[in-house]
């Protein structure tokens, strides 16, 4: 009787066996593939009520009882597996052929676990890079993943990170857990960087700051945050916005929606369909917002569209939550690309801030950034720093201590502190001075009269083309340029040399592709 | 949702005032393993020691970077870019973890059975086990052994798994309750997942012996389970890390298709660095390439990809022959530290005349010992002695020195003697 009780509560925890939300979000899918997928899942629901009813006979049964080939699922639910089309879109390999009889228990293999595994997709951002490495044409261009790129289109690891890791060496410091917040030297830094040393929030200790695994990790905290204590609350996330957002809210669990963004007629800012989406959102929803450099559009909001968009956040009681992965590294000021986040705190508003030194300080790999949380008084944020702490425990238990101390080293002394200023502002003059290149190549040769100059206006490592998806495909298969299929492109990645070469790509691929 | 804001005294809309969200957030209880290090070291006592967290110190009570990890710091100091990793990781570090823990030799690592990626040490590797479990067999539960390191329970729970627990310690012997132990195991239904410490459980230091662990191999192939390790003291626990991952070899050589936690926390001294490795054994290399782009696919909405540093570190050391030689020296002698440590202590207890049996000192292996002291007991020996451990009794031995060992023994003498 007791075994029987264990698993009805077992199954009753369950949740939807396939990842489909993950899936769809990766894949730009028809609408009619889109529905399959929510056949397919619908299918796998009934599968775990059938197995509820047949409780008494798993004690006797063999093991791997959860396992059914997909197939029989549909069948079971009476689901006509759709035009050939959509089971391609699955792939021969997600439904298994092989049958699942098992094999003896005294065999020396197993039959696993995990066999019904299909291939996940590949990441769109990070798998570019992969396909780019395999790729032997010699006019091969990497505009894919935002890595900053020397004009020889070297990877470059700052002087003052060098400078600093030979400090690290020379102390000799040990290797010992950095408590769950991380590194107190770092977290201090970190904060003032982004609002400054003067700010109130700083002064009076309104800010809970905890080291986070980059730009990534600190969102994923800040999502699981808003997840526990703010359950069923929606991020309204930029259209487009970086495609791991989405991944992190819903691996979070968090509900998301969109607020207009790009304006494809104007290459720009859609700037009334944002605040009226913002507007209409439910009341106390949050906002992802960029601070600088928008990725992927590289469009940002003016100084007097920011008070507008903070305006609308404040008449909505909706949560400000910033995006910082390129202070310093959009305008090559510290200061100026921290201005939006500094707008909104200076209004006294509670705001989330994600931080990451990747691409500023280039310490890409070590995996560095924080998420900081301005309340409204110093002992709320001392609670929720403690929260955060709760929820990073059982990720990873602390974070990773090189890239922090590096962090703390550069911005902790002011000799490097000012070689790093001056090293960011020669990275920020490198991209601005290729999209100048970039645009006047585009016009010199482009006869049809196309406004080129949102190359010029955007902002940041990024750039979007308004190449689609056909077109961008284009750039790669006809051209060797590899980009996402959203049109975007890295400035980072193109050397003043190679200006005209993108030059005609894009202008073959903009008018001869549809 | 709205309730609770309004609740908590959310105010209007007023531009210049800011509404409180987070008022209701309660301050989260202090991690019971970390917050015992916090504790020590507010504590002014001069007589202060710590055999809190199990972090080593060497006999001067000083936290040790090993000299092979030195060596490789220098080498690749200032020299290589800090690209991002690719989402599994290191592939270096990680085809040398794999040889650690499967064997140089093994045959599932020729046929490309594995799917691995870099994990954020032991914790991370854990967690993503734990996401993967319940994205993939959504309906397992996971069986946890009592007691376990308290972090196990926090990450199926954030995970989602539902946990149930097996009986693993004996406080009446100190020991292991192997009779409950394979109960436990034969009750579970078919296909259970069970979370097992490799070698050196952590908080008990008790293992099964190689017998035992043979009886529970074949009883998992009756039972259909499947085995979970989380080897986080390879090398740390008999100096020798072949003979550390015993218990692995038993399973893979009676063909369980296993999944592995490695963390390079303590047997490297990269505590801080987060580097580990998660692993899954499957039936076939095209199996073990969907599996593994599973597993990277968790990883990208945590943190992307795995910080480099001390990957660096691990390869440097493992691809070089000097220098992993010089490794499995400096851990042996790690290892040899504690259990002379462990010796000292049973010895000087008994000497102090102490009317409990503090055999378990010394049959218990690894980082700690299960003293078997109450909470209170060790309230005790915090209050008046100045002694930080965790209140389940656990002491980490990397902690004692030959300088602490007496006055140790004579504080775990005064609070248990009455008792």
């Amino acid at each position: 009787m007791r075994k029987k009780k264990r698993r009805q509560s077992a199954i009753g925890n369950r949740q939807s066996a396939i990842p489909i939300p993950s899936v769809l979000s990766l894949l730009p899918l028809p609408s009619s593939a889109v529905f399959f997928f929510f056949v397919l899942a619908r299918a796998t629901q009934l599968h775990s009520s059938q197995m509820a009813s047949a409780i008494p006979s798993l004690s006797s049964a063999t093991a791997f009882t959860s396992r059914r080939p997909l197939l029989d699922n549909l069948k079971q639910a009476n689901v006509k597996l759709g035009t050939p089309n959509q089971s391609t879109l699955l792939g021969k390999d997600h439904i298994r052929a092989k049958s699942f009889t098992r094999k003896s228990m005294t065999s020396a293999v197993e039959v696993s676990r995990f066999g019904d595994i299909t291939m996940a997709p590949p990441d769109p951002i990070l798998g570019v890079s992969e396909a780019f490495r395999a790729d032997t044409h010699e006019m091969k261009l990497n505009l894919g993943v935002g890595a900053y790129r020397t004009e020889d289109l070297h990877p470059y690891v700052l002087n003052v990170v060098k400078k600093a890791e030979n400090l690290m060496l020379e102390r000799g410091e040990n290797k010992e857990y950095l408590p769950i917040e991380g590194l107190a030297a770092f977290n201090k830094v970190t904060a003032e960087l982004l609002l400054g040393a003067q700010n109130d929030v700083i002064q009076q200790q309104k800010i809970a700051t905890v080291q986070g695994l980059s730009g990534t990790g600190s969102l994923r905290l800040a999502a699981a945050l808003i997840e526990r204590y703010f359950p069923g609350s929606k991020v309204l996330i930029s259209s487009p916005t970086w495609g791991n957002h989405k991944n992190i809210f819903n691996d979070a669990r968090v509900p998301w929606s969109e607020y207009r963004y790009y304006d494809p007629r104007t290459v720009g800012l859609d700037f009334h369909g944002m605040i009226s989406d913002i507007k209409a959102a439910p009341e106390g929803s949050f906002v992802l917002l960029h601070g600088c450099a928008h990725n992927p559009t590289g469009i940002d909001p003016t100084p007097e569209q920011w008070e507008s968009i903070a305006d609308v956040i404040q008449e909505k009681n909706h949560i400000p939550f910033f995006d910082v992965a390129y202070q310093g590294f959009a305008s090559g000021s510290l200061d100026t690309d921290a201005s939006s986040v500094r707008l909104f705190a200076a209004r006294g508003m509670e705001l989330l801030v994600a931080q990451s030194y990747s691409k500023n300080l280039g310490l890409y790999a070590e995996r560095i950034g924080a998420i900081n949380v301005v309340c409204s008084s110093s002992d709320i944020a001392q609670r929720v720093k403690s929260q955060l702490k709760r929820l990073a425990r059982p990720m990873y238990s602390n974070p990773p201590i090189h890239g922090a101390r590096i962090v703390a080293n550069v911005v902790g002394n002011s000799d490097l502190f000012n070689e790093w200023k001056e090293e960011m502002e020669l990275m920020a003059g490198r991209i601005k001075s290729v999209r100048k290149k970039l645009y006047d190549s585009l016009s010199a040769k482009d006869n049809s009269g196309k406004d080129w100059s949102f190359v010029l206006k955007q902002i940041g490592m990024f750039s979007f083309t308004g190449l689609n998806n056909a077109q961008s495909e284009n750039m790669t298969n006809k051209w060797h340029v590899y980009m996402t299929k959203d049109g975007r492109i890295s400035l980072a990645g193109l050397s003043s040399a190679k200006c005209e070469y993108l030059a005609d790509a894009i202008i073959d691929s903009y008018h001869n592709v549809s | 949702m709205f309730g609770r804001i309004l609740a908590s005294g959310a105010v209007g809309a007023a531009r210049s005032m800011s509404t409180a969200w987070w008022r209701h957030v309660e301050p989260a209880p202090k991690d019971p393993i970390l917050g015992v290090t916090e504790a020590f070291l507010a504590d002014p006592s001069p007589n202060k020691v710590n055999v809190g967290v199990g972090a080593y110190r060497d006999d001067n009570g000083k936290p040790v970077v090993l000299e092979c990890v030195r060596e490789a710091e220098r080498r690749i100091a200032g020299n290589l870019n800090m690209e991002y990793l690719p989402m599994g990781g290191s592939v270096n570090m990680v085809e040398e973890t794999l040889k650690l823990a499967y064997g140089e030799n093994s045959d599932l690592l020729k046929d490309k059975r594995v799917a691995a990626v870099q994990a954020l040490s032991g914790t991370g590797a854990c967690r993503l086990f734990a996401d993967f479990q319940k994205r993939f067999s959504p309906d397992s539960q996971i069986y946890i052994p009592v007691p376990t390191w308290a972090n196990h329970h926090n990450i199926w729970r954030d995970a989602h798994v539902p946990q149930r627990t097996f009986h693993y310690y004996h406080p009446q012997s100190r020991g292991l309750d192997f009779a409950s132990m394979m109960d436990d195991i034969k009750n579970a239904p078919n296909g259970s997942f069970f979370l097992l410490h490799a070698c050196a459980h952590n908080p008990t230091g008790v293992d099964p012996s190689e017998e035992q662990w043979r009886e529970i191999s074949h009883q998992f192939k009756v039972k259909g389970h499947f085995a979970f390790f989380d080897m986080a003291y390879q090398g740390f626990a008999s100096g020798d890390p072949e003979r550390d991952a015993k218990s692995i070899r038993i399973f893979l050589e009676d063909g369980h298709l296993i999944g592995c936690a490695q963390s390079y926390a303590k047997n490297m001294g990269l505590y801080g660095q987060r580097v580990g490795c998660l692993s899954v054994v499957c039936e076939d290399e095209k199996q073990a390439v969907a599996v593994k782009s599973q597993l990277q696919q968790l990883a990208r909405p945590m943190y992307s990809n795995p910080p480099v540093h001390g990957a660096l570190i691990v390869s440097t050391i493992l691809g070089d022959p000097d220098l992993k030689k010089l490794w499995l020296k400096e851990v042996k002698g790690m290892a040899d530290r504690i259990i002379g440590m462990r010796t000292a202590l049973r010895e000087n207890l008994e000497k102090l005349g102490s009317p409990l049996s503090w055999e378990h000192v010394t049959k218990q292996i690894g980082m700690f010992c299960y003293s078997g002291m109450t909470p209170e007991q060790v309230d005790r020996l915090t209050q008046e002695y100045h002694i930080y451990m965790t209140r389940n009794g656990r002491i980490s031995m990397a902690g004692v020195t030959t300088g602490n060992v007496g006055y140790l023994a004579n504080a775990i003498h005064e609070v248990t003697k009455s008792g």
